[in-house]
């Protein structure tokens, strides 16, 4: 249950700090480690819940938008990038990208908790 | 243990978020800041517009005067409604930064050379080119004379307004992918910016003037009497904007030629040069513009047509908008980066235009006391320079500093510390017509307002450089054309080589007064046309520049074609404007074959050069004899003056293509035939042109192994990112056309916006360029026209009335703005 809830506070947290354009790309970090820290999980699952959330998170928004536009822009920065022009490609590096900076934190956070 | 682990932990979370925050080294390039790109909130996806992105709704905008209101048609483009003209422009700005903000900036950073600023070290060698050629000096002197004008400090000062209204509230969301790709910001938009912008173009459309530093050298190699057979003054097939024959008033002004011109300027003495710009305008910069009156047309009434031929990228030079305000009612294409319509129509009229060509641009070697520039020799005395600091800031790196010493002829462009190849120590000062101030925004202002033919006179009157051919279609029934610019009045051959800047006997000695410029008015065979051809013969009693400085091709069958067509309709003129026929091949092809032993060929090479013969001389996407042509004489062209233009390390000017076609018609014994290398020797025409088919048509048998043998492959046209991103690129346009074609499509230059005005009641104009309205790539109004363009259809423009505007089912989105 625990897991589940730090999940869904995790990517609520990211989602209603990044509405406000003024706060830098990487808040949501600051979110899943302040989440890691207020709810004790075991360092690996802190990281996995943290992990989900914005992979989730960035995921599901980054393919709605690419949806909505057709793929024409993600087709584009995938081959800047380079992902071979993939739309695919480019939402799971976004969704990657938020998952693993969110995991990190969510384990330092939870790790000092154990202290 | 917990301790390091943690440690850990928190140190690889923070590198994680620092790299991801940085701009990361990739090859050449950087990345963009990877984890800013990526998110979803701030990064690209922002960037990424839904399908039914609503353009509409409520802007309310403090600096509004009245209020105002905007309809976007279902190609995105604004038709504004404003109670003034001041809310008119100031929306235009805005709208300008809405859709294009990031080549505002870019544009106008490269004019100013500040393109460094935005992409690093890369950005110096232009930078510095531009700083050196005196563009911000320039721009300085025109913003003076343009916010003199009142009426035209206030259009500027109000788009300038609109453009920051625009800017201020943008949401980091919402910048431009390009700045979020360079992570750089948008500056404060300001009426320098503007001035700037138009100061670029006069630097592309007066790029000939770069030319004197090579035509010097080929001079000197060549020695003056052989010089001219390569760069002769006048084509024998050219057919002038201003028919052969046509009479023409005394001068007023008679330029005194330089007393040792013989030995120092057409001599040797002046010295070679290893200076070469860095960068150069490109020479098929042209445009085609003709207006037929009612004596032509099916409806009696005139028609008129331009399609500019620029280079062609993304976003696109032009955007297109209606403004309707109490002075004006105005449509056409208008530059992002100024306030009014550049092409266009009105209630009442429409023009359209085309560069005149002339050299507007001449160097002068200057003679300095000593490398600090401070005192250089003139008219028997040491006088002062003026020394301008030009300071480019550079992102990720250290400051540059240029130091121009300003001359009486102006800034000291090459010197021991900028030469583009050898420092061989001269000094070249450049003496330009764009640096003098001039208004030429107050020649489009009066433009888009005025009613006649007078109106246009006086319009026109403001505009000198860059030099352009203002074609003019009235209601009433008049057409018109004038040359129209400052030009100079210079003796025969002035400013073709670099000048002795000792003393003032090769200065230039006075601007031609506008009423002798050359003017067609309402003529007897009913038509105007330019297509950059000299605008006329030699009975004109001022010196207009050598043949090799304007094209003459399209001249020609655009004339062919308007003399012969009677019963115009805009659907034949759409026809025309796309038109593929190769008029240079008409006479290039027989004069190839003339030289030409069949007998001599392998079967191979005779299936291509049968191909070649029974070609009906179109230039269409998938012919293959155009590419075989252009194969062939490519090789015949080079064969010809390779041997003396290759030879050594300095670099030279090669001759026009129709230099050669003429020579080889005429000329059996074309001096140029003989390889200079092979002293025992002598090689003709016959050798050139067996020798060149040899090489051409093994080189079309690769061409057409890779499957590029059709024309448009070959030529494989596309219309290229402002940031050189092939994703952001429109690549492989299947389009036909090339150079001396009237639809003078290249690989990436052409016609950047289709335009054809029929002058009925109620105006009837078409329209397409190569690109969208929108300069998002993320957007669908990014290219949605390139596919029409490339097609060679076009789009009715709808040019409105607020009433029609309301109802119209064509109009999709309605912006209301006031200002409160």
């Amino acid at each position: 249950m625990k897991f589940v809830i730090s999940i869904l506070i995790t990517a609520l947290l990211s989602f209603a700090f990044s509405l406000y354009a003024a706060f830098p790309w990487y808040t949501f970090a600051i979110c899943a480690f302040v989440v890691a820290l207020a709810i004790h999980q075991k360092p690996y699952k802190a990281f996995l819940a943290a992990f989900i959330a914005l992979f989730l998170l960035w995921g599901i928004w980054a393919f709605l938008i690419d949806a909505a536009n057709n793929h024409i822009l993600s087709k584009k920065v995938a081959e800047i990038l380079p992902l071979h022009g993939s739309s695919i490609a480019i939402i799971l590096v976004t969704a990657l990208v938020g998952g693993i900076v969110a995991g990190m934190a969510a384990l330092t956070g939870s790790l000092i908790r154990k202290i | 243990m917990k301790y390091v682990y943690t440690a850990i932990a928190a140190i690889i979370t923070i590198a994680l978020i620092v790299v991801l925050n940085v701009q990361l080294p990739a090859g050449k390039s950087k990345t963009p800041r990877l984890g800013y790109f990526l998110s979803p909130q701030l990064g690209f996806w922002q960037n990424a517009e839904t399908e039914n992105t609503n353009f509409g709704g409520k802007l309310i905008l403090p600096q509004l005067k009245g209020k105002a209101d905007v309809y976007f048609d279902n190609r995105l483009v604004p038709h504004i409604y404003a109670e003034n003209d001041a809310d008119a422009y100031f929306l235009q700005g805005y709208l300008h930064a809405k859709f294009r903000l990031f080549q505002m900036e870019f544009e106008t950073n490269v004019a100013g050379g500040r393109l460094s600023e935005m992409i690093g070290k890369d950005g110096l060698a232009i930078d510095k080119y531009f700083r050196r050629l005196g563009m911000v000096y320039a721009a300085e002197n025109s913003l003076k004379v343009m916010e003199a004008d009142p009426e035209i400090k206030a259009a500027m000062d109000a788009y300038t307004a609109g453009v920051n209204a625009y800017i201020q509230q943008l949401k980091p969301s919402e910048l431009p992918i390009e700045f979020k790709l360079l992570n750089v910001q948008p500056e404060m938009w300001t009426n320098m910016r503007s001035a700037l912008f138009l100061k670029f173009m006069s630097y592309d459309l007066t790029g000939q003037g770069d030319d004197d530093l090579l035509m010097t050298n080929t001079k000197n190699l060549l020695g003056y009497n052989l010089f001219q057979k390569l760069f002769p003054d006048r084509a024998d097939s050219l057919d002038p904007i201003l028919p052969i024959g046509t009479k023409f008033e005394k001068p007023s002004i008679i330029p005194k030629i330089p007393a040792n011109i013989d030995s120092v300027y057409y001599g040797i003495a002046g010295g070679n040069t290893t200076a070469i710009p860095p960068i150069i305008p490109n020479k098929n910069n042209g445009s085609n513009n003709w207006a037929v009156n009612g004596t032509k047309t099916k409806s009696g009434r005139p028609i008129l047509c331009n399609d500019p031929h620029l280079g062609l990228n993304l976003p696109s030079l032009w955007y297109e908008i209606q403004i309707n305000t109490p002075t004006q009612n105005t449509y056409g294409a208008t530059f992002p980066g100024a306030p009014c319509v550049i092409i266009g129509f009105n209630d009442s009229c429409a023009w359209g235009v085309t560069n005149a060509g002339r050299d507007v641009k001449d160097f002068y070697e200057m003679k300095f006391k000593d490398s600090t520039m401070q005192e250089y020799w003139f008219n028997n005395e040491w006088k002062k320079a003026e020394i301008r600091k030009e300071v480019i800031k550079v992102k990720d790196g250290p400051d540059d500093v240029e130091t121009l010493a300003m001359t009486v002829f102006g800034p000291v462009m090459y010197d021991k510390s900028y030469q583009s190849k050898n420092k061989d120590g001269h000094y070249y000062a450049v003496r330009w017509k764009a640096h003098d101030g001039s208004n030429e925004l107050a020649s489009f202002y009066r433009l888009n307002r005025a009613k006649n033919y007078n109106d246009y006179q006086n319009a026109i009157g403001y505009f000198q450089c860059p030099g352009q051919n203002f074609a003019f279609a009235c209601k009433n029934g008049d057409i018109a054309i004038q040359q129209q610019g400052a030009f100079i009045a210079k003796w025969k051959h002035q400013g073709e080589f670099v000048m002795p800047g000792t003393d003032s006997s090769y200065m230039w000695q006075g601007v031609i007064p506008n009423k002798e410029n050359p003017l067609m008015y309402n003529p007897a065979r009913g038509f105007v046309s330019s297509a950059n051809q000299m605008a006329v013969d030699t009975t004109y009693p001022y010196y207009l520049g050598r043949e090799g400085n304007f094209p003459i091709y399209r001249g020609i069958i655009i004339n062919r074609f308007l003399s012969q067509m009677q019963n115009i309709t805009p659907e034949d003129m759409m026809h025309m404007q796309t038109n593929n026929y190769n008029v240079f091949a008409e006479m290039a092809r027989p004069a190839l074959l003339k030289y030409l032993d069949e007998k001599q060929l392998t079967p191979v090479e005779k299936r291509y050069i049968d191909k070649l013969k029974s070609w009906n001389l179109v230039s269409d996407y998938d012919a293959t004899a155009p590419t075989i042509f252009e194969c062939f004489w490519d090789s015949v062209f080079v064969g010809t003056y390779a041997d003396e233009l290759n030879s050594t390390g300095l670099p030279y000017m090669w001759p026009d293509q129709s230099t050669l076609v003429e020579a080889m018609i005429k000329d059996t014994n074309y001096i140029f035939a003989d390889d200079i290398r092979t002293k025992d020797v002598k090689e003709n025409m016959q050798t050139i042109v067996q020798q060149a088919c040899k090489k051409a048509c093994a080189a079309l048998e690769d061409i057409e192994k890779d499957g590029r043998l059709p024309w448009g492959k070959y030529k494989d046209t596309y219309i290229g990112h402002l940031l050189k991103i092939p994703a952001f690129s429109k690549l492989h346009v299947p389009i036909g056309g090339g150079t001396n074609i009237i639809n003078a499509t290249t690989s990436n230059h052409g016609p950047s916006w289709r335009m054809i005005v029929h002058l009925t009641d109620k105006t009837e104009a078409y329209g397409v360029y190569p690109g969208g309205q929108s300069g998002n790539p993320g957007s669908f109004y990014y290219d949605n026209f390139i596919e029409q363009w490339a097609a060679g259809k076009y789009y009715p423009l709808l040019f409105l009335t607020r009433d029609m505007a309301e109802k119209s089912s064509e109009i999709k989105w309605h912006l209301q703005c006031t200002n409160a």
